[in-house]
Formats: structure tokens, sequence, C-alpha cells
């Protein structure tokens, strides 16, 4: 039996360092290539060497997918492809291409400049490695090559990600990467057609999560956020540079539009506005509001958030704040965290989670006095406030998608085995499905039941379908080349074969008890058979034998005994269905007579 | 065949011949109609190749064929359809038959066999679905033939097993509006097939082309509207359907299943893979909410609209279309709703969130969650957090739908609807505003859900605003606390936008009178008054104070122990609001105070309204004037007139009675007025200028009449006559006017023929009220009719002139409901000292934002008008998409106008009014049925631009400064 072999490098049973390989019908293709932020040590990026140990990568795989931009999901691409060594194309879509090169450069920087590791992958490597970079488009199929083909399916989550489909032959997998079934205020939600893959390897960060609806939340923000403006409060809301800010900057925006407030916003530099100007650009990922807006004014083309800088954080007045990074651990979400700590007209918004032992980690599990450097005692009287906007798919969102796509099988990576146990269980119980999840490095073997297609001559085709399809085609598999099959009726394989049709014919007697003459037998026989067979012509000839289609049935009387009658019938090959169909029937006897 | 052929043709011409024996008047027309088939015959006999006969068959579809020839045309076809061997000119031949026998007048059965026939021996596919198209265009034209009917029913289902999509398609489709519904009618033959039809259309349920099976759910349901009663058997077969791959398919099954509902709400089907039963619909219902989050958003939008109509559901059901259990980690978690919930009923509101409020509570069963099951839960928590607005708004309606009908319902979706208040797109916040007014009867808000909803009214729209205005005029408050953030919020919305004044001082007023109790322990707040301390006295011209006031005063209304809270200047303010803002201030019974108490006199009954009575005898004091001297009649009728407008302001359910009234008799007063000029008594030359008097008021009467008669909405015919007679007094004295002012007798001759005709026309429409108006003028005139025929110019005036003057005042019956249609420039407001700067000769467009109320028809009639300082007027038609109607009997003209001028050297300003367009022929007299006749008689009048007769200006004129600047080169 074939069969897909599937190898999670990383994200098996866990969450980062995405990077699954799939061997599907001969080919191999590795999906996502990220790195853990959990490590600074060898373990933050996948095991290469798992694939070869000292060959070349290109040999052995036919393909890299990259799902999108986020670290875990390309973290380890130029490592990957420059330092280990793979020169085979690798694929994203646009934003992607377009907004990773950013983020890679920014992950480079904090590593090497910040904390000096060496023998990290460089600038020029970046560059390098995204010159091997196919772009591809939303459902355009691309083909890597002659029998392997992609797909891209629109997946929410972030700007530019998507699932892609793997397809060779009849043999399908689809990876979602991470998606979200949800839309929110800039990006719509992820949807794919019933495209019934043989695997289906989805992400389970919130396996055993059902979500509120998002308007609860949304609102819960922008209350908050416009009572401490209303009260002449500044509010801070600390957050990574792409995705969730951007949703909250729409968010507040149109609520600053909306309800005509004047208080300023203001949006930390740097990375985030480079990241902005991709957003503008890529307006056709984005939501159905944005995308029929446009026209009229780009929404990222923000009217009241305003580039920070770094003496406004102390201008009198109401003012919202956008700063970097997310978890208050160091840099300008940090210094102005300390400016705005003491007074308790402000409030921090932490829109996500944070991880121990950072700043945003203690004021959200409500510690009021921080201990900074310098031994510094800060203590904290602004509100402290938590809104969780996350945006991966819940688990009825997985299942939605899994009701859309059909598959035959699923298997679940990116999220914890113990939420994992449960989805599965869920999932088999629900659709019926084998369900995998294995840990890194355990391969995984799906068995598949490809169809084969064979080639079929139009007028045997039409022969046979008509008037009803019987469900099988007779007909003959000439001596076949190896690209394709073909089927063509019996006469024609005889003809090219040269050969000289045999004809098979099955004879079977079958002997009734029945002291009549010869002709009566055969008449009982007939109307025996004409009552029962009713869709079929049964015909009494005047040579006292009786068929059925073309099925031979005469009597004989025993050569021994009289009362014995014995019936012959005849039928070919074609026919043998409806032949021993017609034997147990007779064999059964005749009714008796009235 | 091509000699048979020409013989027919001449045949044709032969038999027209002899037609023009018969009718000589058509002779002309007649002639030239035969060579239609003659031609195309030859035509197509010339044709050489295919491309060339279909280019002359596409010419001659674009022709129109009269219903004499339509059956030798179509012969001329038929017989070409047999010769033609491409397939391409088949098929036009084809539509064509088909569009031939949708002719007027013509009757299709005699070409049914030949269509029928052609069906025989076709091959092309493309061709035999066109023919099938032209037998169900001939089926439908015979609707009362069931014989034929049957007939082409078989040959469709003969057809059924085609092997191409089209012809199947086709097929079923005129299964599906020919078949036969009525059960029992036909003959035991062919009840056979009648029996059947629904078993043939459901076997194609299966079929293997997507398009088919849409056609056979399709037909099915078109049978259902055509009134067979569909077998719950289908049911199965459709929810089968609902998997399907294509979502055309989908959307179909969706409808049919609905409908399926309908049909059997209270059957049971089991619940496959366990060993219960419920009730169709409900499984139906779960089945389509299932369907809310399919794939496709058609189909989404497609079950979201339905599930609204699916009333009969039980309760349960319904409920958990709201309900999407959450969870965290496998434990239980409430929703935001829910906890909003408790914290309100546990006392505490608005506590700060801390992190890990929502923190999951019990474990949950992991067997028990079922997290894709097949009932209704959380459909519309899907529906409502829908990528594209369409399902959402779908959604919203449905909601509402449901709501309407089920109290229990209405209070569970509220918190949905209150969180749809926040939607991105406009659309779907203003239909959810829409929607909670809709079942605001069954709703009390809570707290927190008023807070939300009160947190829209900052919205820069105002449409929003204005919608919520309106909502809140219906809502049902539980607290006093909720009274008060309502008025707070008001308050903070009407400083952000002064333009809202009015809407939210309505608003107040609905508000306090619908809760009086709950104002009651706020009042000493609201008016900040002290126990022992006089407080400063507020500005009386504070809309902010005004607003607190309209609320405070509409409690009063039905709370009597609220007065005792007033300070001694409210009382005064009271007196004050009450005359200048009387719609919005009732009329108090305030202890002490004779201003109003005295005027209520006890016996009076409830309904009948003192200010009514007073309409009511002032007009009778006004007709009965006869014994009165002229002077004290002008008098009176001058003071009645000062009356009727103060009246008019006062009481705003009977502005549009008040003025209407005083205008009439402004019309009365003026007309006595000119009479009594002197001029009649001295010789016609030597006073040229006096008369300016009495031909302005002839010019003005005629004005007033037709605002009387078209600015109103509720006039009846009695009022009509009365102002169609008043204009004619008008008429005749401007007649009088010129007759004394001009030299020479010849325009005389034309002005009294023209005068004596409307007479005439006056006569002929109103026949059936002219005796009511014994003594009128017009009776006197009628009577002297035989003599002013005849008469010259000169002695017709004098008559006139002498009837004019005996002639009785008629009096004026007033109708149950009148409203006089105004309109309100909110946009532009003229206040503004920056010129329009714009480049001339180019255009700038300038927002106009009205108000009209009790406008008929707006769409038609309101025009603007633009007046340039030149005196240029320009007149301006409003899309019929730029009016809306917020509420009945109100439109709101939101659109844009181009200005554009030549330079100017410095700003100037422009004037920009509303106009209301009339025609005496049109809408107005077409609506009302013994005017019928006069619109009649009215048309040999040449009817001026698009049907406007004349405009009324209905608005306050609002100045724009605007400056062209010359183009810079």
């Amino acid at each position: 039996m074939p069969e897909i072999k599937v190898t999670p490098l990383g994200a098996g049973q866990d969450v980062g360092r995405s990077c699954i390989l799939v061997s599907i019908a001969g080919k191999n293709v590795m999906l996502d290539c990220g790195m853990h932020m959990g490590y600074n040590d060898d373990r933050r990026f996948p095991d290469f060497s798992y694939i070869t140990q000292n060959g070349r990568l290109t040999d052995f795989l036919d393909c890299v997918i990259i799902s999108h931009f986020h670290l875990d999901h390309c973290g380890a691409l130029p490592y990957f492809s420059e330092m280990v060594g793979y020169d085979g194309p690798i694929y994203m879509t646009h934003p992607t291409k377009a907004i990773c090169p950013i983020l890679l450069e920014d992950y480079r920087k904090i590593t090497v400049d910040k904390k000096g590791e060496t023998n990290f992958f460089t600038s020029q490597m970046i560059k390098d490695c995204m010159k091997k970079v196919v772009a591809v488009h939303l459902h355009q199929t691309v083909q890597v090559d002659e029998e392997l083909e992609i797909k891209a399916y629109y997946a929410g989550h972030v700007l530019g990600a998507a699932m892609f489909q793997i397809k060779v032959g009849c043999e399908s997998v689809v990876y979602t990467g991470d998606y979200n079934m949800t839309p929110d205020r800039h990006l719509g939600a992820a949807w794919i057609d019933k495209c019934r893959p043989d695997l289906l390897i989805s992400e389970s960060t919130y396996a055993t999560t059902i979500r509120d609806s998002k308007r609860c939340r949304e609102r819960d923000f922008l209350k908050k956020v416009h009572e401490t403006v209303e009260r002449g409060g500044k509010v801070l809301i600390p957050v990574f540079a792409l995705g969730r800010a951007q949703e909250l900057c729409i968010l507040l925006e149109t609520f600053w539009e909306r309800m005509n407030l004047k208080a300023p916003i203001y949006f930390s530099t740097g990375l985030t506005e480079k990241a902005n100007h991709y957003y503008k650009l890529f307006i056709t990922w984005t939501n159905q509001k944005i995308r029929k807006t446009f026209v009229q004014r780009n929404m990222f083309e923000f009217k009241h958030i305003k580039a920070f800088d770094r003496a406004f954080a102390d201008n009198p007045g109401p003012m919202v704040v956008f700063a970097t990074p997310g978890m208050l651990h160091a840099g300008q979400s940090l210094q102005i965290f300390r400016k705005w700590a003491g007074n308790e007209k402000n409030m921090v918004i932490m829109p996500g989670y944070c991880v121990q032992g950072t700043v945003g980690h203690k004021i959200l599990s409500g510690q009021r006095k921080l201990e900074m450097e310098g031994r510094q005692i800060l203590e904290v009287k602004m509100q402290v406030e938590y809104m969780s906007f996350s945006a991966h798919a819940d688990a009825k969102g997985i299942m939605q998608l899994i009701r859309q796509a059909e598959p035959r099988n699923v298997l679940l990576v990116h999220g914890e085995a113990k939420k994992m146990e449960f989805l599965k269980q869920k999932i088999e119980q629900e659709f019926h499905v084998s369900c995998f999840m294995p840990a890194n490095g355990e391969t995984s073997s799906i068995l598949t039941n490809p169809c084969i297609p064979v080639d079929i001559a139009l007028g045997l085709l039409k022969r046979e379908a008509q008037p009803a399809p019987r469900g099988f085609i007779p007909g003959a598999f000439p001596p076949f080349s190896p690209q394709s099959f073909r089927l063509v009726s019996p006469e024609q394989a005889l003809k090219e074969l040269g050969l000289a049709e045999h004809q098979l014919r099955f004879t079977c007697r079958v002997h009734i008890q029945d002291p009549r003459k010869e002709h009566e037998t055969v008449l009982r026989v007939y109307n025996h058979l004409r009552g029962l067979l009713k869709d079929y012509s049964v015909q009494h000839l005047p040579d006292g034998s009786i068929t059925v289609e073309s099925i031979l049935i005469q009597a004989t009387a025993h050569s021994e005994d009289q009362g014995t009658k014995v019936l012959l019938v005849s039928w070919t090959y074609q026919d043998e269905e409806l032949g021993s169909y017609l034997t147990a029937l007779l064999k059964k006897g005749l009714p008796q007579s009235t | 065949m091509a000699a048979h052929l020409k013989k027919r043709v001449y045949e044709e011409f032969t038999k027209v011949v002899q037609q023009q024996h018969e009718d000589l008047s058509t002779k002309k027309l007649r002639l030239t109609k035969p060579s239609k088939s003659a031609a195309l015959h030859v035509d197509l006999c010339k044709a050489t190749s295919p491309a060339d006969a279909l280019q002359y068959l596409l010419q001659f579809a674009r022709k129109p064929v009269e219903v004499e020839s339509v059956e030798g045309v179509v012969r001329i076809l038929l017989e070409h359809y047999y010769k033609e061997n491409d397939a391409s000119v088949r098929l036009k031949i084809a539509s064509l038959l088909g569009l031939l026998s949708k002719t007027a007048g013509f009757s299709p059965d005699c070409i049914m066999d030949d269509a029928i026939n052609t069906l025989q021996n076709e091959k092309s596919h493309q061709v035999l679905a066109q023919l099938l198209d032209t037998l169900l265009v001939i089926g439908t034209k015979l609707p009362e033939n069931p014989s034929v009917r049957m007939r082409l029913v078989e040959v469709a289902c003969k057809h059924l097993t085609d092997s191409s999509h089209g012809v199947r398609n086709k097929c079923l489709q005129l299964i599906g509006c020919l078949g036969p519904v009525e059960k029992g009618v036909a003959k035991e033959s062919e009840s056979q097939a009648a029996k059947d039809v629904q078993k043939i259309i459901g076997d194609h349920f299966n079929d293997q082309d997507p398009r088919v099976r849409t056609a056979a759910i399709k037909a099915m349901l078109q049978l259902h509207e055509r009134g067979l009663k569909l077998q719950q058997a289908i049911y199965s077969q459709a929810c089968k359907l609902l998997a399907d791959d294509y979502e055309q398919v989908r959307s179909a099954a969706v409808q049919l299943i609905w409908v399926l509902s309908q049909l059997y709400p209270e059957s049971i089907v089991p619940i496959p893979s366990s060993n219960e039963e419920i009730r169709l619909v409900d499984d139906a219902f779960g089945k389509i909410c299932h369907m809310v989050s399919d794939g496709s958003w058609v189909v989404r939008v497609q079950a979201a609209k339905l599930l609204g109509s699916m009333q009969q559901v039980s309760s349960h059901f319904l409920e958990q279309t709201l309900d999407k259990k959450l969870m965290s980690d496998l434990r239980r978690k409430r929703t935001a709703h829910e906890r909003a919930k408790e914290l309100y009923s546990s006392g505490e509101f608005s506590s700060g969130r801390k992190w890990g409020d929502d923190a999951p509570k019990e474990e949950i069963d992991t067997g028990a969650v079922n997290l894709i099951e097949s009932g209704a839960c959380g459909a519309f928590v899907h529906g409502l957090e829908d990528e594209m607005y369409e399902v959402r708004i779908a959604a919203v309606e449905a909601l509402c739908m449901l709501a309407q009908s089920s109290p229990s319902f209405a209070e569970k979706c509220l918190d949905f609807l209150v969180d749809m208040f926040n939607d991105e797109i406009e659309e779907v916040r203003l239909q959810s505003i829409h929607t909670m007014r809709k079942i605001s009867n069954n709703i009390t808000l809570r707290e927190d859900q008023l807070d939300t909803v009160l947190a829209v009214l900052e919205d820069s729209s105002r449409d929003i605003r204005e919608a919520l205005h309106e909502l809140l005029c219906c809502t049902n408050v539980s607290t006093k606390e909720g009274i008060h953030l309502a008025l707070v919020e008001l308050l903070k919305n009407l400083t952000k936008y002064p333009t809202d004044r009015e809407s939210i001082w309505k608003c107040l007023k609905f508000l306090g009178s619908r809760h009086p109790t709950l104002v009651l322990p706020l009042v000493p707040e609201l008016l900040s008054t002290h126990p022992f301390f006089d407080t400063p006295e507020p500005d009386m011209d504070d809309p902010a104070y005004i607003a607190v006031l309209v609320l405070i005063f509409n409690a009063a209304k039905s709370c009597p122990t609220m007065p005792a809270l007033f300070s001694d200047h409210t009382f005064r303010h009271y007196a004050y609001l009450r005359d200048s803002l009387s719609h919005l201030v009732p009329p108090l019974r305030l202890p002490g105070r004779k201003l109003v108490s005295s005027a209520v006199s006890p016996n009076i009954t409830p309904h009948e309204d003192p200010s009514q009575q007073f309409l009511h005898q002032s007009l009778e004091r006004v007709y009965n004037f006869q014994h009165l001297d002229p002077r004290g009649i002008q008098e009176l009728l001058e003071f009645t007139i000062r009356d009727l407008q103060r009246l008019g302001e006062l009481q705003s359910e009977l502005a549009g009675m008040a003025d209407f009234t005083a205008t009439y008799l402004q019309c009365q007063l003026l007309l006595i007025k000119a009479l009594q000029e002197k001029l009649w008594n001295v010789a016609a030359p030597l006073y040229l200028k006096q008369n300016a008097l009495a031909s302005a008021a002839a010019k003005q009467i005629l004005e007033e009449t037709y605002k009387m008669e078209f600015m109103y909405s509720g006039v009846e015919s009695r009022q009509v006559v009365i102002i169609h007679h008043m204009r004619l007094q008008a008429k005749a004295l401007q007649l009088i006017v010129t007759a004394r002012t001009t030299r020479g007798v010849e325009p005389l001759f034309g002005m009294c023929e023209k005068f004596l005709q409307e007479v005439d026309s006056f006569q002929r429409c109103f026949i059936s009220e002219l005796p009511h108006m014994q003594g009128s003028f017009v009776d006197k005139l009628l009577d002297l009719m035989p003599r002013l025929v005849t008469s010259k110019p000169s002695e017709v005036v004098k008559i006139l002139q002498t009837t004019l003057r005996q002639s009785t005042f008629l009096h004026l019956p007033l109708p149950e409901q009148l409203h006089r249609a105004t309109a309100n420039i909110i946009e532009p407001t003229g206040e503004s000292d920056n010129p329009l700067r714009f480049t001339s000769g180019l255009v700038v467009a300038l927002d106009v934002d009205a108000t009209l109320e009790h406008v008929q028809d707006p769409q038609g009639t309101v025009k603007v008008q633009v007046l340039y300082p030149d005196g240029q007027a320009q007149l301006i038609h409003p899309k019929p998409a730029d009016f809306r109607n917020p509420g009945p009997g109100r439109h709101r003209l939101i659109t844009q106008v181009y200005l554009s001028h030549t330079a100017w050297t410095e700003p100037c300003q422009i004037e920009v009014r509303l106009l209301l367009a009339y025609n005496s022929n049109r809408s107005k007299a077409s609506a009302r049925s013994p005017k019928s006749t006069w619109s009649e008689s009215l048309e040999a009048l040449p009817p001026s631009e698009n049907g406007i007769e004349g405009t009324i200006p209905f608005s306050k004129p609002v100045k724009v400064y605007i400056m062209p600047k010359p183009a810079r080169r």
C-alpha cells in the first residue's frame, strides 16, 4: 500500500520551531522552518541532520514551504539554506516574502549584536536565502516539478499567512500553518474548499478552548481605552511589531473616527513603520471592510495614529501609545511604563500572553511593587488590564476547518500533547477519521488508497455508460506503457494483440423432480422465471428452450429416472452474475403448481 | 420546395389584400406588414452560408413582429429549420420561436405540434435545450390547457435521459413550471405522470451534474410555489444534498428544507445514530443552523435569512443558537455576557478587570463536550461574527424576526444585538439598532447593556445617532441609574453635536413619559435644588437645561407628586417652554397655578382637546360673518388668521389643520380686499396704478390655492372642490382686472373663452359636489352660463364682477388628518463665513442634508433650487436613492448639489432651497377618483417639462458663501 510519511522535526506535540517533513508518493517536502523562542543553544533550530548526515539537502528535499512570517515558522530558514546548504525552491506568499527578511534581520540583530553570539547567519545570508524564494499567489497552482504541485489557501492569522495543499497525482496533503477561523479587524477568516486531502496537518494551539465572541473583547478594550482617555489618563499598550499591533491600530483608529475623539495615538517607530507599509500594499490579503473601502481610503493610512517620539511621553493630557516589545521586558515600552506607572489615572493594557519573569507577567499576576535595575522600587499605581487578542483557531474552528476540507486523516501539530489528546479523540469520534499526533522525530505513516487514472476510449465509455452504468466496464488493458493505463474494448484489445477471441461458457445441470412431460416442465420453468425476473427478457423459444437475456436453459428428461428433469443452464463468462443467480434460483426448485 | 414557399408568400399577400376591403382605414398599414415574413423568407433563401443566415436572423430579431403575421413567420422559420444543417442557425431559429410565441395576443397552440416535432430528430444538445425552452414559453402562454401541458411534460420526461446537462436542466425546469399540481383532476391514464412528477424530479437530486441537481431542486421549489404539496419523503433526500460539493446545490437545498419544514413542522423524524426522535421543524432548524458555518458565503446568507422565518421552532432549540459553550483547557468558562450579568446582579458594576477574572471554573467532562454538534448550537454567534457583512446583516434580520415572535428569545439575544452596535460596517450597526427598536417592547435593558448602547451616541454618523435616539424613545429602562446614565450621555451627545438638539429633546420627552417613577427620585438632583439654600437660576436658553426640563415635565405628566419638588423658577420656565416648545412639553396640572389648570374646564371629555375646540369655534365665528359690515369682516378675518397661525405653532398636532384654514381665510381676505378697491367705481383708464393691489391679490390667491392643494397630505375631495372654487374666483378676478386695464377687446376674447372653458370643466368634474355649493360664485355663474356664452367679453366681465361681489363665502370642511409638508435644511447651515472656493468653469459639490416631513412621493416631487446672485436659478432633481425613509411620514434627503459659475471678483452668497414640484394632472389627481375627469380635461393644457406644472418653495432658503476663482493659466 502506498503511504504518506510525516515526521515533525519541530512542533510535534510542542509549540515553536515548526518544521515538518512529509514524503508523499516519492516526493519529500519540508513544511516550515522555524526557530524555538525558548532555547538559545542548538535546540533552537530543527535538527536537519535527521534528513541527511552528509549528503546535500537539495538532493533529499523537493521543496520547502513557509506558511507565514512568524519566526517560529521561518526563523531557521537562512541557517537551513545557507549554512546547512539547500538550493532547492522555497515557496511562500508575497506578503510573507516581503516581511520575512525584516523579521529575520531583526532577529539576527538581537542575537548577534545584543547577545554577542557568533556563528550565526549574516545579513548577506538572509539576502541570499530570500533569492531562493518563489512567491505564490492565493489559489494559484504551482508545479514544483512534473508531478508535485502546491496551492495556497487563505489562513487569516497574520498578513500573508497561508495554508498549503501539496499534491502528487491524486494523493494530497494540506498543511494549515497557523490559521484563524474568526475574522478580525484587519484579516478575514481562513477558508478552504472541499479538497478532500488524504491528510490534513493542522495546528492545535487552542485544542481545548472555545473562545468567547470577539465583539465582547473588542468592546471591552475600546471601553477601557475610551474611559481612561476621557479621564485625561494615558494608555500604554505594549505590542509586538507585527500582527496584533495592526489589528489594535485599526480598531482604535476606526473608533476614534467614529467617536470623533481628539486625543493623540502614537506608535513607536522603526520596524513598525516598515511593516505598516507592507500592510498598505497587500490590501487584497485583508478583510472585506478594508478591501471595500480602500478606494476611498486605505485603512492603514492612519489619520489619528502618529509616530512616537521619546519626548512625547512627558506631554500632558491624554494619549494612547503602542510601544514595543510586547512583554514589557525591555526597550521603549518599559521606559514609558516606568514614567507612567505612578499615576493611577493611567492604564496599561497587555494584549497578549507574557512569559514568566518579564515585567508584564509580574504586573499581570498582581504585583504592585517592582524591583527595577539598580535596586529601585517602582510602585505601580496605574491600572493593569489584560485583553487576549489571539489569532489561532479554537477547538470549534479546527473542527470547522476539518468539516470544510473533509480529509481522510488528520494529523495534529503545534500544540501541547495533553490538549491534542482531547482534540484527537473528538475528531475521531465526530468525523470517523483517524487522527495522528507524532512527537518530534517520530514518524507517522498514513496509508492511502490512491486512484489510478486510466484512459478509456470514448466509444467504449459511451456504450457502457448508457443506458445505465453497471458499475463495471468489460474491457481490457492492452500491454501498457508506464505513463498511463489505457482501457479499450475487448475486441480492440484482441485486435491489437493479434489474438483470436475465445468464448468461455459455463454450463450447469440442475435436477428437478417433476413427473410431467418435458415441455410442460419447460413451460413451468418459463412461467416461474417470468414471474420472478420482471426486468429481464425471458423468452420461450419454439425449439423448447428458454432464454433469459443470453442465457440458455434446456430441459431433458433424466435418462434413468423419468420423474427427474435435468435443466441445462448455459451462460457466457460475461453473464456470470445473472447465470449463477439463475442457477441458484432453479436449484431451489419450482413452486408447487396449483 | 422553393416554389411552394413562394406560393405561400403570395397567398399571404392576397389574404391581406382581401382585408383591405373590409377595413379601409387601416389599409396602408397593412400593406407593408406581410412583407415581414416574405422578406425574411427571401433573406433566408438568399443566404449562402450559415453565417449569413445567422446575420439575417439576428437582424430580424431586432424588429418587432405584429400579432397577425406571427404565425406566418413561424411557418417560414420552421421550413427553414428543417433544411438547415448548421446547429447555430437552428439554435437561433429555436430561440426566435420562443420570442415570437411571447408576442402578446398570439396563441401559440397552433405551433406547438411543430415545435414538438422538431424535437424528434434534433441531435445537437444546445438546440434541444433551446427548443425545450421554447416549449416552456409556449406552455406558460397556455395556462388553462392541461392536456397541452401534460403533453409537454411527457416530452420533457422523455428527454430527461439526455446526456447533456443543458437539456436535462431545461427538462426539469419545464416540469417544474408546467407539471400538474392539482390532485385527482387528471384522468387515470394521465395521473400516471402526474403522480410521478415529484418522483421524476426527485430522481435527479442525485444527478452527476451539479447544475442539474440545482435545477431539480429549483423545479421542486417551483412546484411548491405553484401550490403542489411536496411529499415529506423528499426531506431526507434534501438533507443529503446539504453536504453537496457545490454551493448552488447547497443553497437551493437549504431553501427546499425550509419549505418542507414549513409544510410538515410537526412531523417526527428520527435522529440518526440514536433512538430519539424530534419534530421536523426542529431538525430542519438544526440543519439550517449548521449551514450558517458553511464554506460559501452565499449559502451562509441564505441560511441566516431563512432562520428568521422559522417561528414554529421549539424554544430550547432557539436558545441554543445563542449558546456557544466556552471552555478553556477543558474547563467550563463563562461568557463575558454571563459575567456582565452576574456582576450586575451581585450589585457591583464595572469593576476593573483582573487578569484571570475570566479564569475557567469547573472541569468539563471530556465526553460531554460536543465540538461540532448537529444541533443549532451557536449558529447566531457564528453568523454575527461572520467575515462577510452580508451574512451579519442577514443574521441580525433573522434575530429580529425571531425575537419579535418570542419574548424570551428577545431577552436572550439582547446581549448579541448590543454587541453588534460596535460592528465595523455602518450598515450593520444601523440595522442592529433598528432591529433593537423593533423588539423594544419585549425587552428591558440592563444597565450594562444600556451603557454599551449609550456609548454609540458619540458616533459621528448622524444616521446612527438618530436611529439610536429613536431606539431610546421606545426603550424600557429598569433603574433610575439607567435613566440618569441615559440623560448624562444624551447631554454629552448634545454638547458634541449641537445639531442633534431636536432629536435629543424628542428622545427625552418619550424617556420621561415612559418612566415617570424612575425620574421622580432624580428630580432634586437634576434640578439641583437644595432643601435649605436657593440655587442660582439656570440659563433658560441652555439646550442642555431645556433637555433636562423636557424629561422632567414629561415625567410629571403622569406623576402628580412631582411638581411639589419644583422650585419657583421651574414653574416660570415651564410656562415659557409650554409656550415656545409646545410639542415637547405637555400640559401639566400644576397646583396653585391658574395658568393652566383654570383653562381646562372639567366637563370637557379628555379626547376633545380644548385647542381643537378653539379652532372650530373661531371658524364658526368666521363663517357667520355675513351680517357684519365689510370693515368688520376684514378685521375678524385678520384676527382669526393670526389666532390660527399661533395655534399652529403651539399645538404641533393641529398645525396642519390650522395652517390650512388660515391659508384659506387669507385667500378670502385677499379677495375681499381686492373687491373693496376703489378702482371698480372709477373709469378704467384712470387707475392703472391702483390695480396693482388687485392683480397682486389675484396672483397670490392662485399661489396659495396651489399650496393648499399640494402641500398638505390628507386633503380630501371635499376640500379640493373648495380650493378649486377659490382658484376659479381668483381667475375671475384676474380677468376683470385685465379687462379694466387693457385697451382693446382682442386679448379679452381669448381670456374669456378660456375662463368659460374652465368653468365648464369645473362643473363636469365636481358635479357631485355642486349641490353643496348653494349661493356660491360658481353656482350663480352656472345659472348665468347660457347668457355668458353668447355675450361679448365686456358684458361677461360685468357679469363676473357682480357675481363675484354677491357670492357667499364657502364653508371649508376640515378633514380628519391634515399635515403640512415641511422641509428643514440641516446642511449647509448657512453660518459659515468661509467661502467655498473653486475654479470657475469647474464644479464644486455642495452637500445638502435635509429632513422632510409629510411629503408624499418625495422622489418625484422634491427638488433643490439654487439661486445665484445674478438671478440665475438652477433646479436640481435629486436621485431617488438620495431619499431615506427613517420613519412613517418622514424622509431624509442627503444629496450633493453641483455648483458652477463664471469667475467672480469677490465671494457672494447663493441661496439653496427645496421646492415641491406639483402637477395637477399627475399623482394626486390619479390618486383621487372624483378628480380623474378633471385631470382628463386638463390634458389639453400643454404640460411643462417633465410634467412639472409649478413649484412651491417649502423650506427656508439657506445661504451659502461661494467664490468661483478665475482659472490660473
